[in-house]
Formats: C-alpha cells, structure tokens, sequence
C-alpha cells in the first residue's frame, strides 16, 4: 500500500516493526517500531512514560516527512 | 535416547459407560470425562461428540487436535510441565491410539480457528478427515478474559487427550515403531560420512492464540534451543493453538512431526540427523535478529552440512525465516525451507512478505487464500456461523443452504508447514 | 455442433503482403486464409474456422482504438465461441496486435483467445495472464510445431477440460500460482530437495522468490505547519462492531471513518486483525494507529491538519495483488482531497 500511495507522489512514512520487510517491499521513509501487537506504544512501561515514547515516535514520522531523501532512510 | 511408539489401530470411537479399547473400538466413558474437565472451575459444560472419516460432518470452529496417548514405560505420562509434573521425555514406551484424535472446539476465542469437514471435497484439504475424531466442545464460564479462556480449552483439550489414553494402557499394540538415537559423538562415528543435517522448527511466539509450549515454557520467553527429536516426538511441544487454522502446528502435528520423521527415515541411511532446533517467532526486530543469529550459530556448532526449516503462520515470520536462511548459506549451510504462500485468491500476488536471494529450495505447502467450495454437511458439530469472523472467512461466506466458501486459511491443517499435508502449488 | 473459431493474422500471414502494406486497417474474410487455413484442418470434425480477420500491423498499433473499433464489431457480429491470433513469433508489432485484440476481447466480451509468441516478444506480458500463448520459436519456421499445439488448447478449452501444466501443454505460464495435492507431503519433499542438495544432483524449488518494485520517494512536505496528515493502518482498527465487515486475514477491502470529531481512536475503535495478540491494541487502540498523537501534533501547530478520514484494512494475510489494489485506490482519494503527507502503520 505504501508503495501506491507514493506513487502519486504523496511523501509517506512506514512505521513498522519488521523493517526488514518494509525495506524488501519498498517503503521509503520508514520510522522503526516497538513491537507488532503494540507499535506505536509499549504496555510494559508506566503510563507517562509510554506517552513520551508514543510521542516522540509520531514526531519523528512528521521529521520524515519533512525531510528530503533520495534512498530508503530510516527515521 | 529410545522411544517405542506403540500403536493400537483405532477402527472406531464409541461414547459409552467404560473406557476401553476392544478388538480397536475405543469406547469413551462420557460422564467420567465431563466431569473430569469439569474439575476446572473455568469450565461451565462440555459437550462429546464423535466424528467418523467419510460421514458427512462437520467440526468448526476448531481449536486444537491432539493424539490420546499413554506411556507405560519411562518417565513422564502426559504432558510434563503443562498437565503433568515435569519430566524428561524422549525414552520410553507409549501406547498411542492409532487413529484416534480429540478435537476441540467451543466459543470462538480469536480469529484463529478452523474447520474439519469429515467427507468429500473439504476432507481433501485437512490431515484429520481421516482420523476418528473424538469432539470436545468446552463452554466456558461467562466474563473469562480472553487469554484465560485460551489457556482453560487449551488445558482441557490436553486432560481430554490423557484421560482418552489410559484406555491403551494394557492393550497390544499392532505395530511398534522405534525411534533410537544417541549422542551426537556415537552417531557421527558410526556413520562418519554421512551429511549431518538439523530440522529447524519455527514456533510463532507472539501473544495470545500465537504462542507454543515447550515442557510448559512459553516459546516467546526462550532462546533458540536444542531437542532430540524423540521429546518432541513424546509430547514435549504443544500448540498454542496458534494462527490460521490453515498452518498452526496443532498439538497432535508435533507429536507426529512429519518433518521429524522422514529426517529420522534417513538417519543412518542417507543423513546423520542432528535434532530439532527450536526457534521462536517473535515480535520485535531486536528479537528477530537475535533469534535468528542464535539459530544460526547452533546449526554452525553442530557442525550441519544441511538444515531443513519450517515455518509457522505467515506475513512477518516470512521474515524471520528468510533471515535464517541467509545466514546459514552464507556460512556454506545447505537449506530447504517449508512456508505457504499468500498468492491471493487468483494465485497471482507475490507469495511471500519478504524476499532473499538465498532461498534457492523452497517448498511450498499451498496458498492459503486458495478459495475452496464445501457441500452443506448433514451434521455440524460446534457452530458453522463462526466462519464469518475466522481468518479465512467473510460475512456471507455460509449460504444458506449450509454450504461454505472460504480460504484454505480457515481449513485446520491445510497447509501444515511442517509438510504434513500433501498441498504445494504449481505455476499455471 | 462444431464450435465456432475466428482467425486474427496480419497483413503478411493474410497474403495480402509484407512490410509495404503494414499499413492497411482491418478486413475481415468469410474464408480460411493462412495459418487459418491449416489451423482449421486441425479442428477435424469438433470445430471450424468461420473467418479471417486480417489487419496492418502498424496500422494496429498506430490506430489501436479504430483498429479494434472494427474488429470487436465483426467479432460481435460473427459470434464465435473463440478467437485465434498468431502465432507472431517474435514479431514485435504483430505479438503487441495480438494482445491488444486478445485483451479487447477477453476484458469486453469474455471470450476466450489463443495465441502463440515466442517468449521474448514484446507483446507477450500484456497480455499473457488473460489470453493462452502458446509458445513458440522465433520465426515461422516454427508453424509445422506451434499450430498442433494450439489447435490441442483450444480443443480442450472448448470441452471445458482443465488445462494441465504450462510445460505439458505447451503455452507459456500465465503466473497463477494454483494450490494442487502433491503425492508426496510436504516433509518429503522437503528432504528429497536437501538430500538433492547435499549431493549436488539438480532440484527445483516450488517457491521461486518474489520480486518487489521500487518507487522513488516523493518530495518531502516543506511547510508541516500549513500540512494535512493522513493516518492509514493495516492493523485492522475497525469502528466497534466493524460495520464495513473487513476481513480478519486475507482481506478484500479497506474502509475509511470520519474522524474529524474525534481525540483518539481509543473509546470506539477495536481491531479485527487474526495475525497479532489483539490485547494490547484493544486496550488502546491509538497505539496501533496513533490518531490521540496527531490530533495533539494539530493543537500545537506542528501541523496544519489531521485528514478527516483515517484508513483502514487488514495486513495479515492479505495478497499483495489487493494491497497495491487498497494503495491505489486510497492514495487516488488523498490526491483528490488534496493531503499533504501520510503515515502508514503496520503490525
């Protein structure tokens, strides 16, 4: 999906876990997640620090969007 | 280590007042038993129900299978660390009910669940059409969280499976299969020029309904680890009952590895067979890295010229086990891997989520959108409205005429990717 | 009842002349001419060819869309139960003809077309998932060869017989991957192909690994600010009660829900996703697709807006012929709604 909605020239950012496989399929801009049941968050930590973490990893998605790149790069 | 694997050929299941085994009819005390799993709490009623190969029935939605088995000679009965008291397994005798297996089915806890048509078209595509299936439908009581409601049928099933196997206790078997292997010092000097080659079998380890047990311990929580291939032969992994109905390694599947045992069908002829190597399928990159080094690194000291690995489930595993393989050909490890595809209902997507250059020897098992039509059934056991919601299904899937149309996904065993169905695909 | 065949050919297999007359736009012949001629002496006594439509081969690719104009209409008027093109060899113009008339009439009319190309023809991948194109050589020497083995699709075909395997039948392989049972299991399999291996004797994977294509990466947004941000997700958050029925595994449509009033997902949204521990995402539904952070993102001013629709389908299992299906469909709306920037999460 990622892939086809670049294609119309759409800047798109993968947060994904396997980045491996983002990789393999295409995705360009790609932000790492924490796990695949929960990627943008983590149950395991304490409330106000999940939120940090949820944070900080949606703010580094709009910095990818916001930058300029010619090759896959993670953000 | 030396296991005996005792089989009593089961021609026919009965529900009566003893459990017995006669001239190869089992014939299960019904009230002993639901009572018996009734001991646990969780458990509000059990229905039993039997299905025959050939009789137009159909099972869904299903939960796990499982062989009844009793061992009458050797530590650990049952299922040590899970049912039982811990145990080593892998030496012994077990009197196994050829035949028979128990089944179990009851409120959907996931999406993961399946169907087991007994006759025609549907019997083609799962192993256990062919098997006298002893039902167990578990009604739980209300307000159970979704994992303990896994747990609760998980464990029943297990107890079902036990108590089904004292029936075999004092009954001669009417053949017995040996499995005998040493350590690996013995083995390599008595056939010093035979190719050693290592079975690495993927558990999808990623949370409810996706986890595997081993000796009771949770697969997430492991590393990579090492077993003869006779404990896992004697019950030492069970199912979780993990993902699509299609390629969960139900428990009776791990009992009867099929991988496990056309490797052992070469040891010493062929091949020097090392063992299995446990690996877990998790959920995160820093794991799946992990994970797959550490696999690697076992097959590299165990000296493999050769390492066959099967996958569990699809989508991110593909991952887990292409990353295996690369590094095993690249340190001069020669790999065959199992995996079905997702080809999409027209066969024409790509197969996999992944890709590596490595994977020159791949067996396929099937693609498990592969849309199959099953005839109405004349009986279903357990509740054929849950195909709407299992993996496989839609809604609108059963027509109203009873028949059904769904993917392989939803079809227990389908496409075993430890290849013990016969499914593969072809290019058209 | 003989079943009823139409023959394509070009200028050259219709005698009308070589190169000098590529130019000339379809006629159509009540007659066997050519390759039609033979092929019909195939058919013996279950089928026939009933005509012979003969067209230019730079007029047809010159003048595609009056070229088939004219070919559909005979076509539709003569009714036949299949059309035959070719074989082209590996003549470019006259392979790309083929496929051009092969597609117009599968797509349209849903009538089945056999054709012959040699594989490297140029017009062989447009069209070979539809149409069956038998293979051939490279030059029409290859004719003795190429017509018996179309006449044998097309008998078959007409008895709505299965084909076999591409190899056996002789036609090139259509790329549908078709789930069959093997004699021997899997397991076997799997160490017949190691012991191959190990012994160096030849073997072939049933697997060949797929291929994936690359798209360069758009421009980046240079004003955030002023920016609208999409959220889509394969996680399967669906609204409670999942009113679009998307699929749990292997799913066949996506769906999209107005979440311009809305903080979070958390409160209304679950997931139907069969491929992950759905707990967690449950609890809080923001952590598989973080709307509560974007829409807290749209407070401060980091960004200009949060796109009132967020996406959502299924990963798990799902073929990647219905994920670029959902990708072109939902980016064409994004498009459309004039959206600035997406982010896409994946479980």
């Amino acid at each position: 999906m990622v892939k086809e909605i670049e294609r119309y020239g759409i800047p798109i950012v993968h947060m994904s876990t396997i980045t491996t496989i983002s990789e393999s399929v295409g995705a360009n801009r790609i932000v790492p997640t924490i796990a695949i049941p929960y990627p943008v968050g983590n149950p395991n930590l304490p409330e106000n620090e999940e939120y940090t973490l949820r944070k900080k990893m949606v703010e580094r998605a709009l910095k990818g969007l916001n930058t300029e790149i010619k090759e896959v790069t993670q953000f | 280590m030396k296991l005996e694997l005792r089989r009593i050929h089961i021609k026919d299941i009965q529900l009566g007042n003893e459990t017995t085994v006669k001239n190869g009819v089992l014939t299960v005390n019904k009230e002993e038993l639901i009572s018996k799993l009734k001991e646990d709490e969780r458990i509000k009623d059990v229905k039993l129900d039997v299905a025959r190969p050939g009789e137009k029935v159909r099972i869904i939605p299903v939960k796990d299978v499982i062989e009844p088995r009793v061992k009458i000679e050797g530590e650990g009965n049952g299922f040590p660390g899970v049912s039982t008291k811990m145990a080593q397994l892998g030496d012994g005798k077990v009197n196994v009910l050829y035949g028979a297996a128990i089944v179990t089915v009851g409120d959907i806890v996931g999406f993961q669940e399946g169907v087991v048509d007994m006759w025609g078209e549907g019997a083609k595509w799962t192993p256990f059409s062919q098997t006298f299936n002893l039902v167990v439908d578990i009604i739980p009581v209300e307000g159970l969280a979704p994992h303990v409601h896994e747990t609760t049928v998980r464990l029943a099933g297990l107890k079902a499976a036990e108590f089904v196997g004292e029936a075999g206790r004092s009954v001669e078997p009417d053949e017995v299969l040996v499995y005998e292997m040493g350590s690996h010092a013995e083995e390599s000097k008595k056939y010093p020029d035979l190719p050693k080659v290592a079975y690495v079998e993927m558990l999808i380890s990623q949370g409810l309904l996706h986890d595997g047990y081993i000796y009771g311990v949770n697969s997430q929580l492991i590393l990579p680890t090492l077993l003869h291939p006779n404990e896992e032969l004697d019950g030492a992994v069970i199912s979780g009952n993990c993902v699509a109905a299609c390629d969960k390694i139900t428990t009776y599947q791990h009992q009867n590895n099929s991988a496990i045992l056309d490797l052992y069908a070469e040891h010493g002829k062929t091949i020097n067979f090392l063992g299995v190597i446990l690996t877990p399928e998790l959920t995160t990159l820093e794991g799946k890295f992990r994970t797959c080094d550490y696999t690697a690194k076992l097959c590299k000291s165990l000296g493999a010229d050769g390492v066959i690995i099967s996958e569990e489930g699809y989508g991110n595993p593909d991952s887990d086990l292409l990353m295996i393989c690369k590094r095993l050909e690249d340190s001069g490890i020669k790999t065959v891997l199992i995996t079905d595809e997702c080809s999409g209902w027209d066969g024409m997507s790509q197969p996999l989520a992944d890709t590596a250059k490595e994977a020159i020897a791949v067996v396929s098992t099937g693609n498990v959108s592969h849309v199959v039509t099953l005839p109405p059934a004349d009986r279903v056991i357990g509740n054929d409205k849950a195909i709407a919601t299992l993996a496989g299904g839609w809604e609108g899937c059963l027509e109203e005429d009873g028949s059904l149309k769904c993917e392989l996904n939803a079809v227990i065993g389908a496409t075993s990717e430890i290849g013990y169905h016969n499914c593969t695909v072809k290019l058209y | 009842m003989k079943f009823k065949v139409l023959y394509y050919v070009n200028q050259f297999f219709g005698q009308i002349g070589g190169e000098e007359e590529a130019g000339m736009a379809p006629v159509f012949k009540k007659e066997n001419i050519g390759p039609a001629l033979g092929f019909n002496g195939l058919l013996g006594e279950e089928g026939e060819v009933v005509g012979t439509l003969i067209c230019g081969d730079n007029y047809f690719n010159e003048n595609k869309e009056e070229a088939l104009e004219y070919i559909m209409n005979v076509i539709k008027e003569s009714n036949p139960d299949i059309i035959v093109a070719g074989p082209a060899f590996n003549a470019g113009r006259y392979g790309m003809a083929c496929s051009g008339v092969a597609n117009a009439v599968i797509d349209e009319l849903n009538i089945p077309v056999v054709t012959g190309m040699y594989i490297e023809n140029p017009g062989l991948d447009s069209c070979r998932a539809k149409a069956i194109v038998v293979e051939t050589t490279d030059s029409a020497a290859g004719m003795r060869k190429a017509l018996p083995v179309m006449a044998n699709i097309v008998k078959k075909l007409m008895k709505n017989e299965e084909l076999g395997l591409p190899a056996e039948e002789g036609y090139i392989s259509q790329g549908k991957r078709l789930t069959v049972l093997s004699d021997k299991r899997g397991s076997r399999r799997a160490v017949d192909m190691l012991l191959a291996r190990l012994t160096d004797e030849p073997f072939e994977t049933e697997l060949p690994m797929p291929v994936f294509d690359k798209v360069d990466p758009a421009p980046a947004i240079k004003d955030l600010s002023k920016s609208t941000i999409a959220l889509v997700t394969s996680g399967g958050m669906v609204p409670h009660g999942n009113p679009d029925r998307i699929q749990s595994a292997s799913a066949q449509k996506w769906g999209k829900y107005d979440v311009s009033g809305r903080e979070a997902l958390t409160g209304e949204y679950c997931t139907i996703h069969g491929g992950f521990d759905p707990v967690y995402a449950n609890e809080i539904p923001d952590r598989v697709a973080p709307l509560d952070m974007l829409k807290e993102f749209q407070k401060e001013g980091v960004i200009g807006n949060v796109f009132e629709y967020f996406y959502t389908t299924t990963g798990t299992g799902t073929s990647v012929g219905n994920s670029i299906k959902f990708g072109t469909e939902i980016g064409k709306e994004l498009k459309e709604a004039g959206v600035d920037g997406v982010i896409l999460t994946s479980t």
